[in-house]
């Protein structure tokens, strides 16, 4: 029995958001997030029964993101990291941590920025993620590795005194 | 900073950001015509009920005792898992529950869609709709107004699996005796439905509940 597609809203919405947010800019993820789930709406009666459909979803919102990280090279991403603190001024403070960790995500190289967010934020196993990259798991569990790492260093700079916070 | 926050329930502002993109894709999936059933949850002095319509009308009226969940399930198999929360494609509805329990509306003018209901169920569900306000038949009047006077237990049937409750008004009708018969809803509700059509009701003779 499929499950009404309301309720896969419910239940994937958000990390499909988180997903869309770690790879590209406010607008952009919103207007993702927005085409990953009209498009899987429509695919939805021929979706195997037996499909994992979070990895279904993220792989639909993978190719809407690599569409517009395409498009549009990393300075836009860059500027926006640069000018973060300002741009979410106004977001209460509970949530800054989260945009913040966001942020930082977004200078990764692309190939640990994409494998961190289908693992952390999309739940991808190593071999999921392999089949939307057209990689092998090995690779993505390294690039995961490196990714963390990298975010560790990149998040301990951040808040070392005398840095820009 | 902690990169295991990742994984946390939502935040105030994705909460937020979540119901905007929700009504984003009611409007675009509509555009689209992409939803193949909307529904909502409407509250009515009776208790919450879920009302479901498809392109070519009310499909479903539902009691919360019913299982929301098991409702849009069974939805989902039998007419297709194209299914949003999409409240203001049921605005018409709701409003006209609205005026029949203020007392104002005393017929529904609503397009209705019948697919759930067999060819035999659906004929004595429509004769339903042709009891007037504040009327009641009983089971075999039903019966023999449809030319099957046989067919009491059927007429039954046909009532209690009615798709539409409180818009086709299977709650008028009775067993011969003045007995309620019995309601998908709750004798108590299919009572006080009768008693918001006929205020006299509840002077008359105590009811017979079983």
């Amino acid at each position: 029995m499929k499950q009404p597609f309301e309720r896969v809203v419910q239940t994937h919405g958000l990390s499909v958001l988180r997903v869309c947010r770690a790879l590209l800019d406010e607008h952009r993820a919103q207007d993702a997030w927005s085409e990953t789930f009209l498009s899987a709406l429509k695919a939805y009666p021929q979706l195997d029964q037996e499909a994992n459909v979070q990895a279904w979803l993220v792989r639909i919102a993978h190719r809407k993101a690599i569409d517009e990280l395409r498009k549009h090279r990393p300075e836009t991403v860059q500027a926006e990291v640069e000018n973060g603190d300002g741009v979410h001024a106004s977001t209460p403070a509970q949530n800054l941590e989260n945009l913040e960790l966001w942020q930082v995500v977004k200078t990764l190289p692309e190939k640990q920025r994409l494998v961190i967010a289908y693992r952390y934020l999309g739940g991808l196993s190593y071999a999921q993620i392999a089949e939307v990259l057209s990689g092998t798991p090995e690779a993505a569990r390294r690039a995961a590795a490196d990714g963390i790492k990298n975010l560790r260093s990149k998040l301990n700079e951040a808040q070392t005194p005398g840095a820009k916070r | 900073m902690n990169i295991d926050k990742v994984n946390s329930g939502p935040t105030t502002e994705e909460t937020t950001m979540l119901a905007q993109l929700h009504s984003r894709l009611e409007t675009e999936a509509d555009k689209s015509q992409l939803t193949d059933i909307s529904y909502r949850v409407f509250d009515t002095p009776i208790g919450k009920l879920l009302l479901a319509s498809t392109e070519a009308g009310l499909v479903r009226v539902a009691f919360e005792s019913e299982g929301y969940d098991h409702i849009l399930e069974s939805l989902a198999t039998k007419v297709s898992p194209r299914i949003l929360q999409a409240p203001a494609k049921l605005d018409g509805v709701a409003r006209q529950l609205d005026e029949y329990f203020a007392g104002t509306r005393h017929e529904f003018q609503l397009p209705l869609d019948l697919r759930l209901s067999t060819e035999f169920r659906r004929t004595v569900q429509l004769e339903l709709g042709q009891i007037g306000y504040g009327q009641t038949l009983s089971y075999a009047q039903v019966a023999a107004k449809i030319g099957k006077p046989k067919a009491v237990r059927a007429v039954g049937t046909a009532c209690a699996t009615n798709p539409l409750p409180i818009v086709l008004p299977c709650h008028r009708v009775l067993r011969t005796d003045g007995a309620l018969g019995g309601y998908l809803g709750g004798l108590p509700t299919k009572l006080q439905l009768l008693e918001l059509e006929n205020p006299q009701r509840q002077t008359q003779s105590d009811p017979v509940l079983f």
